[in-house]
């Protein structure tokens, strides 16, 4: 629950976001998600550094260069974490739909 | 036409939207979002029993509703009515009393719209305290209880299937 919790904290901060939908269109190595943004790089390197922690980033080691990318399937579990809830209000108002027939069938009676 | 149930929750913000269109007058979904006898209908999840043990369903009245799962576990929750508005709007409270805590209190607005055909669109906006208390409500299935529980077992023994082959 605590790790859940981390994602959603690490998706929260805007430029942690901004980072993710960079990394999102190909690998990019530190400096050039770097050089994208205001901040220093320092900054920018532990922001990188929460999206790796959290699963969100990973490492790409090629030759001497450490590139990220998304990892989509961490990405896919953010998607999908609404599901159950949607699905609790989805049930509840599909039996709605046949309290609100019957109720229309009563006054068509009258 | 399938009406689809739409949640709108964006990260990092404190508030989601419950959307839904129902193929019945205004006045009637009313009834159905404000009568015990009707809300004991569709409200809680099928394996639960729902007990609506108060509703003032006006300006400055109160509610609490109970649910009962056939092991006997009781989950309850409570609020006051801010404003009632027919047929368009009412706004509330909402507490789950099984927190650790109290006062995790959200302010829920439902507002319902008047389509035509006799269509009604509903929306629930509900407004929570922190961040951490909405994306804790979306996850905890503190309305879904048994539910939950049930699916947990059915994941659990198709994984000791799994196992046993």
């Amino acid at each position: 629950m605590n790790i859940r919790r981390d994602v959603f904290q690490a998706i929260a901060d805007p430029t942690r976001r901004a980072i993710l939908s960079l990394v999102a269109l190909h690998a990019m190595t530190p400096g050039v998600i770097a050089e994208k943004f205001d901040s220093t790089r320092q900054t920018i390197s532990k922001h990188i550094q929460i999206l790796t922690e959290c699963q969100l980033l990973q490492q790409d080691q090629n030759g001497r260069e450490i590139y990220y990318q998304i990892n989509s399937k961490k990405m896919k579990e953010i998607a999908d974490w609404l599901l159950p809830f949607q699905k609790l209000w989805d049930d509840r108002f599909n039996r709605m739909d046949k309290v609100l027939e019957n109720l229309k069938q009563k006054k068509n009676g009258k | 036409m399938e009406n689809k149930t739409q949640i709108i929750a964006e990260t990092g913000k404190q508030e989601l939207f419950i959307i839904r269109e129902f193929d019945a007058p205004r006045e009637l979904v009313f009834k159905a979002f404000s009568e015990p006898d009707l809300i004991i209908q569709w409200l809680g999840p099928c394996e639960m029993e729902t007990v609506v043990e108060k509703l003032e369903n006006k300006t400055h009245g109160s509610w609490r509703f109970i649910h009962k799962d056939p092991a006997g576990n009781a989950y309850a929750f409570n609020g006051v009515i801010h404003e009632v508005c027919y047929p368009e709007r009412v706004i509330r409270t909402f507490e789950f009393e099984g927190l650790p805590e109290r006062g995790h209190v959200s302010l829920e607005f439902l507002t319902l719209e008047k389509l035509e055909n006799d269509r009604t669109k509903a929306t629930i906006q509900v407004i929570y305290k922190s961040m951490y208390d909405r994306d804790g409500h979306i996850q905890s299935g503190m309305e879904r209880g048994v539910v939950d529980s049930h699916q947990r077992l059915d994941a659990l023994f198709n994984l000791m299937k799994h196992e046993s082959r």
